[in-house]
């Protein structure tokens, strides 16, 4: 009995290496529904009414601490039989809602601590400037705050991208649904499946030296910007 | 008098930066030695050395006839390991600009941990023992603080009296009050001077205190680029010495303390 | 339509500790993992190091249902050893995973601890064991606390995932639930969910005041 083939090895590869175009495409458009309702969240729990805020965190909180899996099968089993919004979605329409909406939860905390970040002498100095209030979060506030968040939000993508093989569990043809298929029909599960991590570290891993440079470098500047103070001083 | 620590021929480099450029130094058993010089001179570099934190590039460091950084095995010389570390560096202790304390410790057990872990002490004893140094430094009321309720004089005070109750034989005091608010300073030179006035031991002090390096000091080296440019008693250093950069040094620093 | 959510909670019940018994011997074992790994990759020995590297960044470079199935497809062929059962394949790829993630918090965390207390520590003749265990981990994992409270809930999501190798969890029973009743899909899930975060509010408690009490040790 031969435990590893080559033979395999090499074939099944192009295969699996197709379904890299839905993995890569699932990663980006949820991604960007979470980069976008990231935003939401922030909005929806500042507004002026305190128990509206209040039940708009549990909620967040709650799709936070709970698995992803669940909300992907929720999304796509259960949604069609939710009365009056009911409807079916696509697999990756699924997907791309769950995970979305998932790690939206975290990008909102991203952003959180990015607009804290900014020293409240920025806000003063604005409003003594008499800015507008678009004007202070176009022009003083958002410049400040989100470029810190730039690793934090790349570390996030890396990470999504590592769940969307969760969506192969609902068909959505994706290296890792390829992968398992292929080994249904052959009865060789291992090489498509090392095929499959193998992807999966080449992408993630020079992505994340990638990020911690980065980070390593926002670091730099800011203990330089601390330092410069400190002389000032 | 047999020396306790010898400094034979010491080189110490930091990648390009040749820091120290061969140290020759004898410290007898008792001696208070000040060492003084500009800035970047390597001051700190050679007690660093003597506690080993830093090892030299070139050269021997001997420690009551033991060579520090190298040992014998079956007649050739290696690299000391951390055992032979250990044993010879049992009778130094330091005192850091920073302090150093244990954040997660009350002042008491700063001292109890190492006499416990280290000299294996039994517990009771090391209190009594640690009570007593933190008496002598004047913190009795102080046992179950933690260093962060403490001002900077006072954790100051906490770290000698942590050196003190392992006994060592040779003191290092790494610019111990330049950390300090200027009110606080005094506190601190009080207790090094009752040190050096009561024990024994040998006291290597790096300072920019020179008023007080000069008073209790037996011996002041002046470190200029890496070398001891001058030594002698604080009388030969200051007063007769024609040494123009120690010339310079010194009135730079009169004008500063102006 | 509350009394047959309450029914569904009823019959999901039934995995509840196949669920809960996955997650806390793997949240335990990943612990031990990232204390080995954490501390093996600032040890001088290049092959120690170099060995507990790669596992760290192949199994957070990879992803945990990758992981799984390569683990519960791969082991029994390759090795030709049985894991014993599914629930040992589940628990230990939860264990490698999240231990290689929680390892980077270890190692961090030790690093960031101020050089001069490992300084202070040898001026007092303290062996490097005793250095480690007296002075720096001890103000490392007041660092560590935040962290790992996020991870456990990380790892309770996680478990969600044996459903897959056919384990009888929580997960298991709302898929066997909404099948035979298919109308009641949207309860059975949202009280699948529900339950998740009953068990996660716990770990969510703890990792809030795990921050809390890690930020007191900072300031001091």
């Amino acid at each position: 009995m031969t435990y590893w083939s080559w033979e395999t090895f090499l074939e099944a590869f192009p295969i699996i290496f197709e379904g890299l175009k839905i993995t890569l495409g699932l990663t980006v458009v949820s991604y960007l529904l979470a980069l976008t309702a990231g935003f939401i969240w922030l909005i929806l729990e500042s507004t002026p009414s305190r128990v509206f805020n209040f039940i708009i965190y549990w909620i967040r909180e709650f799709i936070r601490s709970t698995p992803p899996l669940v909300q992907i099968f929720f999304l796509y089993f259960a949604w069609p039989m939710v009365p009056y919004v009911g409807t079916s979605f696509t697999p990756f329409v699924a997907a791309m809602l769950a995970l979305g909406i998932h790690f939206s939860t975290y990008i909102s905390e991203v952003y959180r601590s990015g607009i804290e970040s900014v020293e409240k002498g920025q806000w003063e100095a604005s409003t003594a400037l008499n800015f507008s209030t678009r004007d202070k979060w176009m022009k003083i506030v958002l410049p400040q705050a989100l470029p810190p968040t730039i690793p934090m939000l790349g570390n996030y993508l890396i990470i999504l991208f590592k769940e969307v093989p969760l969506a192969a569990t609902i068909g959505v043809v994706g290296i890792l649904s390829i992968a398992r298929s292929y080994g249904a029909q052959t009865w060789s599960y291992i090489e498509p499946l090392t095929i499959v991590a193998i992807l999966f570290l080449v992408l993630s891993y020079p992505s994340a030296l990638l990020i911690r440079a980065l980070e390593n470098k926002m670091n730099r500047r800011f203990e330089k910007k601390q330092k410069k103070v400190k002389v000032v001083e | 008098m047999e020396p306790i620590v010898q400094y034979k021929e010491i080189h110490k480099s930091f990648g390009d930066t040749h820091v120290l450029k061969g140290i020759n130094l004898d410290i007898r058993p008792t001696e208070k030695i000040a060492i003084i010089g500009p800035s970047g001179s390597g001051k700190t570099t050679i007690i660093r050395l003597l506690m080993t934190l830093e090892e030299p590039t070139d050269g021997d460091i001997y420690v009551a006839g033991e060579n520090l950084w190298k040992m014998d095995v079956k007649g050739k010389k290696k690299t000391a390991n951390e055992k032979h570390l250990r044993s010879v560096r049992k009778d130094i202790g330091m005192v850091f600009q920073h302090f150093n304390l244990f954040p997660h410790k009350t002042i008491l057990d700063n001292c109890v941990t190492p006499l416990v872990q280290v000299k294996k002490m039994k517990k009771d004893e090391a209190v009594d023992l640690s009570k007593q140094m933190l008496d002598r430094v004047g913190l009795s009321d102080k046992y179950e603080a933690y260093p962060s309720n403490l001002s900077g004089g006072q954790k100051q005070r906490v770290a000698m009296a942590r050196a003190l109750v392992m006994k060592p034989k040779i003191m290092l005091f790494d610019e111990v009050t330049s950390a300090l608010d200027p009110e606080l300073v005094g506190e601190v030179l009080q207790v090094i001077r009752d040190l050096a006035e009561h024990d024994e031991m040998a006291m290597i002090l790096v300072t920019h205190e020179m008023d007080f390096a000069l008073e209790i000091a037996d011996r002041v080296l002046f470190l200029d680029d890496g070398v001891i440019a001058e030594s002698g008693t604080a009388d030969e250093v200051i007063n007769k010495s024609d040494n123009p950069r120690l010339q310079e040094f010194l009135k730079r620093f009169r004008k500063e303390e102006v | 339509m509350f009394s047959s959510g309450v029914n569904i909670l009823e019959y999901l019940s039934q995995g509840a500790w196949t669920t809960i018994s996955i997650f806390l011997v793997s949240t335990l074992l990943a612990f031990i993992m990232a204390f080995v790994a954490g501390l093996s990759r600032l040890v001088k020995n290049p092959l120690i190091r170099g060995f507990t590297t790669i596992y760290v960044e192949i199994f957070r470079g990879t992803s945990l249902i990758v992981q799984l199935f390569w683990l519960y497809y791969a082991v029994p062929m390759l090795f030709n050893i049985n894991l014993g059962s599914n629930w040992w394949v589940g628990v230990i790829a939860i264990a490698l995973n999240y231990g290689a993630y929680m390892s980077e918090v270890v190692r961090s965390s030790i690093l960031s601890i101020d050089k001069g207390q490992t300084e202070a520590g040898i001026a007092l003749n303290l062996s490097r064991f005793q250095r480690m265990r007296y002075i720096i981990l001890p103000q490392a994992l007041r660092l560590m606390l935040p962290e790992f409270g996020n991870y456990s809930i990380q790892i309770l999501k996680g478990t969600a995932l044996v459903s897959l190798i056919g384990l009888t969890d929580i997960l298991y029973y709302g898929d066997i639930y909404r099948s035979s009743n298919l109308s009641e899909g949207p309860m059975a899930y949202m009280m699948v969910l529900i339950m998740y975060f009953i068990i996660a509010l716990p770990l969510i408690w703890l990792s809030k005041k795990g921050e809390k009490i890690s930020r007191r040790g900072v300031a001091s």
